[in-house]
Order: structure tokens, then C-alpha cells, then sequence
């Protein structure tokens, strides 16, 4: 057992979907500890709740039943508005596909979670420089996303994830839509968030290549966890 | 960078869409604020007059005359400042396409009642020497290209014949609710040549224009005269200057109220067109407003995202459309001045211009900004990729 302390408890989770009259259970009673400054990956095939895992995790969707304790605070009990707050706050956010706003460039769309911070434009521009160099982008922060290869956009992805200085990161299929290259410059950059920031990173993937570099595999089938998860250390 | 960078961004994010949205909005405006014109320019008479100016006419019609004896009667009747009269002319000036106004007044008494119709003082006097002079506006004056001393021939309607008018002064309005397209001469001159032929309407007028000392007694005033005149061959109705025009204006409601349907069926089809707008908008965007609240933002920042965007480009193609609305109006006005000697754009009518886009934006982001803040977080990032 380790002695890092936990930062995600999960108990009993349940949660299932309508699709028409039938009812998809995507989770049945799952548990999961998760430590602080873990990167863990989630594995599994397709359709196996492994998205909906990281969404009820990162507070952006509701369980059926079950409880979600992260950074001691009971997630499921939240209203939207607390939801929302407490996601600005606590999660960072990194998807398959950047999702970066095209309108605005690198340093925009970085500033964009700390508007809702009340910090100044100074201190913003502080924190976002930061943010930037930490990702070695900060001489692209006037590029907008279509200037941007795929490894840059989603380099400028964590550093608005990272931005708020947030507990945990999620990230979904971070290196789904890279190549080989530049998914190994964004794992690289994953591992220096955890080891020299101490953050804590959950990500699914299905590149097995990628969840070799985390330091927990957890494998998720119809719902279900696997009982002896992989740890590489 | 601030929200409304954003969505001043977003707003210019599919330009020909946004370009053809404002286009749009703006003739929409454009057309509204013409038609909000036409029905003040319906109007004018009615805003421009007096409220211490009565006109006794006919009980039974305005066709029907008033005999010329009443003027001493109503002159001693309580709370009476001033009488005056006129007769309506309706005659032609070369062509019926020509029309414009002109009227047979009592020359002294008539005008001076109208302080806001300015003619130089020579002029005037030149007018009251000359029995056949005429006083014109300037807009039919440069209408018509006429000059001082041109003698103008008017074809009779109402009273046949060719009449010969030298024009002796051109007025103006004190300001512009003042139509400076009518047509002034001696009534006396008119009285003559029907004397002289032996046609009716000898020493009858058309009504009376009565100066009052005091606006608040316009009613008392009224009633003494219609009652001076009661049971007598020609009785009277007499009536504020205002009410005098609306009841003119009350034979052509129907065109007035149709216009006015038009002008708001327009704001509606404009309405459904940045509807339309906004939600192919919103359709596209809703991963991008699902990341927005992963990051933390509200409801109420992803409606003010959707409603500032509909704002600005419907606020934009509004200016453009009231921009454009003052030239219009003075094409439109220099076109039909002899159907609207008046016409304004009003400040009311950029007021409601305002609103009418205000409502048009805020209509029009309801659906999408409901649409975008209820989607599920999940769902909405479901839709990228």
C-alpha cells in the first residue's frame, strides 16, 4: 500500500445511460483509489466506460449512484454552479482533439480559465507566460491554433490545463490524434508535470505505448475493474 | 483578452454568413425606419399644430362654406385673440401630377396666425400690394424652378378657369416640421373674379382660423362658437388645428395602419432571419461551449457569449440601417414631396429603430442560448472530433 495520500476515493459508482427504452450500464458499483501525484492510466476496449470514468472523476458528468470523494470533497453531493466552480479550480483539462478556441491565439486560449479567476491582466499575463514556457511554447503565444502543428496545439492545451494550478489533470486520448513524435514530446512533457510539479494525471488511452509511461495501469472492462492493476515504476 | 474580444471574434468567425446577416438587419432597419417616416410624415400637420389655433368649418362637411359675415360674430365671442379664413383652391398647376396645396386666405390675418412661416418682410409687403401676388414654400418654389415676379397659372377644379398668380415671396419653415410646400394668394382676389362671374361661393369662405387667448380654453371657446352659431343655415364645428388634421387624416387610416403592419412584419422576418443565424451559430459551436463549461464557465457566461454575439452583429447591420436612413429619407423625401411635404426622420423613429434590434437580438439568442447552456457536458464533447 502506498503512503502518498489519496486525492481521488471513489465507492460503489454507478452509471448507466437511456438509449431509447434500453438502459446502458456503463459502470456497476466501482471502486478506485487514486494517490496524490499518481499518473494513471486508463485502459480498456471501447465502450468499456472509460470516458465516463474520467467525466464523473473531472466532474463534468453526474453518477447514478456512488460516491466520488476528490481532494476530500464529495463531488456527487455539488450543484452545477458549485460543479463548475470547483472544476475551475481543482481539474485541468486535456482532450484527444486540443479543443482550443480558433479565434483566439496560444496565449487567449491559455488566459481563458484564469478570466474567471478575479486575478489582474498583469498577474494573468504572469501566470500564463508560465504556463507557456513550461510547455516550451512561449515564443508561439501569438500563433492562433491554425498556425499551430498538432503536438504544439496540444502543448498549448496543457498549458491551460495546467494554468489554474490544478490538483489533478484528466486527460482523454492525449496522444490519439498526434504522431509518433510528437505523442512521445507530449507524454515526456505529462511525466514532467507530475514528477517536477507533483501533479496527478488520469488518462485514457488505448496506445499501449502511452500507458507504459504512467506509473499505474488500470484496465476498465463493461465497467469493471481489473483486480491486479500493471504498476511500472 | 477580454469577453467581448471573444465575441466580437466570434461574431466575424463565418463572414459571409455574418457579412449577409447584417446586410440583412440593416435594409430591414432601413425599411422599417422609411415606413416609421412615411406614417410621421402622415402625421406632420397633426405635430406642427398649434394648440392656441381653432378652425370653425362647416357642420355638415368641409365642401359646404361658411358665409363671410360669422368673422365679426366669432371676433366677439369671450377668449377670441384673432380671425382669419380661407377656402381651399385645388387647382392645378400645368399637369395634376403637379399637386401641391394652395389655398385663398385673407392676406393681413392669415399668415400672421403662423408665426413659425417665415417670409422676408419685403416680401410680404410686396404680397399684400399686389392683389394677384402669391406666397409659395421654398421646396415648391425649388420645385418648380420659379423666381420672384413669375406669374404662375393655376387651372381651377373647384372653381374653373385659368388663374393668373405673381409670385411675390417665398417662405420657410422655422424649422422643419413646417411644410413649405403650399400655396398662398388673396382671397379677396378670388371673391372678385367669382362676383364678377356670377358663381357661387361668393362671400363664403372654407373655414375659419381662429386665435385663441389661451390653449386651455380651446374647448370653452369652441363650444361659444358652435353654440353663436346654432340653428342658423350654416352651423359650425369648431375644432383645435389638431383635431382638424386628424380628422383628415382619419379618411386614409387604413393605409396608415396597414403600413404600420408592414413595418413590424418586417422587424419579425428579421427576427427569424438572425434566429436562423444564431442558431446554425450555436450548433456549431456547442463543443466548443461544453469546453467552455469543462473550464469552468456558467450558464449565464455561455448565454452572454451566444446573446453578445447576436447583439453585435444585429446592432451592427442597425446602425449600418440607420446610417442609411437619413439619405433614403431624402431621396424618398425629394421623390414624393408632393404627397409628403414633410419628411423627417423623426428621433422617435431611431429610437424605435434601437428597439426593434434590441428585441430582434435578444429574441433571437433565447433558443440557442437555452439550447447551449442545458446540453450535457459530456454530449456537447461528444460532438467534436
Amino acid at each position: 500500500m502506498s503512503n502518498k495520500p489519496l486525492i481521488v476515493e471513489i465507492k460503489n459508482l454507478s452509471k448507466s445511460y437511456r438509449r431509447g427504452s434500453q438502459i446502458i450500464t456503463v459502470l456497476n458499483g466501482l471502486s478506485l483509489d487514486i494517490d496524490a501525484g499518481e499518473f494513471m492510466a486508463l485502459m480498456g476496449p471501447s465502450g468499456s466506460g472509460k470516458t465516463t470514468l474520467l467525466n464523473l472523476i473531472a466532474g463534468i458528468d453526474k453518477a447514478d449512484s456512488g460516491s466520488i470523494r476528490v481532494g476530500g470533497i464529495e463531488i456527487t453531493t455539488l450543484s452545477e454552479t458549485e460543479l463548475a466552480r470547483w472544476r475551475a479550480h481543482n481539474v485541468g483539462f486535456i482532450f484527444q482533439f486540443y479543443n482550443l478556441i480558433p479565434v483566439l491565439s496560444a496565449y487567449e486560449n491559455v488566459e481563458l480559465p484564469l478570466l474567471l479567476s478575479g486575478l489582474s491582466k498583469r498577474e494573468r499575463r504572469a501566470h500564463v507566460e508560465v504556463a507557456l514556457r513550461v510547455v516550451n511554447l512561449a515564443d508561439r503565444m501569438e500563433h492562433y491554433p491554425g498556425q499551430l502543428s498538432g503536438g504544439q496545439q496540444q502543448r498549448v492545451a496543457i498549458a491551460r490545463a495546467v494554468v489554474t494550478d490544478p490538483a489533478i489533470l484528466v486527460a482523454d486520448e492525449p496522444t490519439g490524434d498526434l504522431d509518433r513524435q510528437s505523442a512521445e514530446e507530449i507524454l515526456e512533457l505529462m511525466e514532467q508535470l507530475v514528477h517536477e510539479l507533483g501533479k496527478t494525471i488520469i488518462m485514457v488511452t488505448h496506445d499501449p505505448r502511452a500507458a507504459n509511461k504512467a506509473h499505474v495501469i488500470k484496465h476498465l472492462d463493461k465497467g469493471v475493474l481489473n483486480a491486479h492493476p500493471q504498476t511500472h515504476f | 483578452m477580454h469577453i467581448l474580444k471573444l465575441i466580437f471574434k466570434n461574431s466575424f468567425r463565418h463572414k459571409l454568413r455574418t457579412f449577409l446577416t447584417v446586410l440583412g438587419v440593416a435594409i430591414a432597419i432601413l425599411a422599417f425606419g422609411l415606413l416609421r417616416t412615411v406614417i410621421d410624415a402622415w402625421y406632420a400637420g397633426v405635430a406642427a399644430s398649434s394648440a392656441s389655433r381653432l378652425v370653425a368649418r362647416n357642420a355638415v362637411s368641409l365642401v359646404f362654406p361658411l358665409p363671410l359675415s360669422y368673422k365679426e360674430k366669432i371676433r366677439q365671442i369671450e377668449g377670441v385673440k384673432g380671425v382669419s379664413y380661407g377656402t381651399w383652391f385645388g387647382g392645378i398647376y400645368i399637369d395634376e401630377k403637379n399637386f401641391f396645396a394652395n389655398y385663398a386666405m385673407e392676406p393681413k390675418t392669415y399668415l400672421a396666425m403662423f408665426p413659425e412661416i417665415i417670409t422676408p418682410p419685403e416680401q410680404m409687403a410686396a404680397f399684400l400690394r399686389d392683389r394677384k401676388g402669391a406666397v409659395a414654400g421654398r421646396k415648391l418654389v425649388e420645385r418648380f424652378g420659379w423666381k420672384i415676379g413669375d406669374i404662375i397659372t393655376l387651372k381651377g377644379t373647384i372653381f374653373p378657369g385659368n388663374w393668373d398668380f405673381v409670385l411675390r415671396g417665398i417662405y420657410r419653415g422655422r424649422d422643419n416640421t413646417v411644410d413649405e410646400t403650399a400655396f398662398f394668394f388673396h382671397w379677396h382676389y378670388l371673391n372678385e373674379a367669382l362676383k364678377k362671374a356670377g358663381r357661387s361661393w361668393i362671400d363664403q369662405v372654407g373655414w375659419y382660423l381662429i386665435e385663441i387667448k389661451d390653449p386651455h380654453i380651446a374647448a370653452d371657446v369652441s363650444l361659444r362658437i358652435d353654440r353663436t352659431f346654432k340653428n342658423s343655415l350654416a352651423e359650425t364645428l369648431t375644432e383645435t388645428e389638431k383635431a382638424f388634421q386628424l380628422s383628415f387624416i382619419s379618411m386614409s387610416e387604413a393605409i396608415v395602419v396597414a403600413i404600420q403592419l408592414v413595418s413590424f412584419v418586417i422587424i419579425f422576418i428579421i427576427m427569424a432571419v438572425v434566429a436562423n443565424t444564431m442558431a446554425m451559430t450555436a450548433r456549431e459551436r456547442i463543443g466548443e461551449y461544453a469546453i467552455f463549461k469543462t473550464l469552468g464557465f456558467s450558464g449565464m457566461h455561455i448565454s452572454g457569449l451566444i446573446f453578445g454575439e447576436s447583439m453585435c452583429i444585429t446592432m451592427l447591420g442597425a446602425a449600418l440601417g440607420i446610417i442609411f436612413t437619413f439619405p433614403a429619407a431624402g431621396i424618398f423625401g425629394k421623390e414624393l414631396s408632393q404627397f409628403f411635404p414633410i419628411f423627417n426622420v423623426d428621433r422617435e423613429t431611431i429610437y424605435m429603430d434601437i428597439v426593434a434590434a434590441l428585441i430582434v437580438a435578444s429574441v433571437a439568442a433565447l433558443f440557442p442560448a437555452w439550447r447551449a447552456v442545458h446540453i450535457r457536458i459530456a454530449d456537447g464533447l461528444r460532438r467534436i472530433g
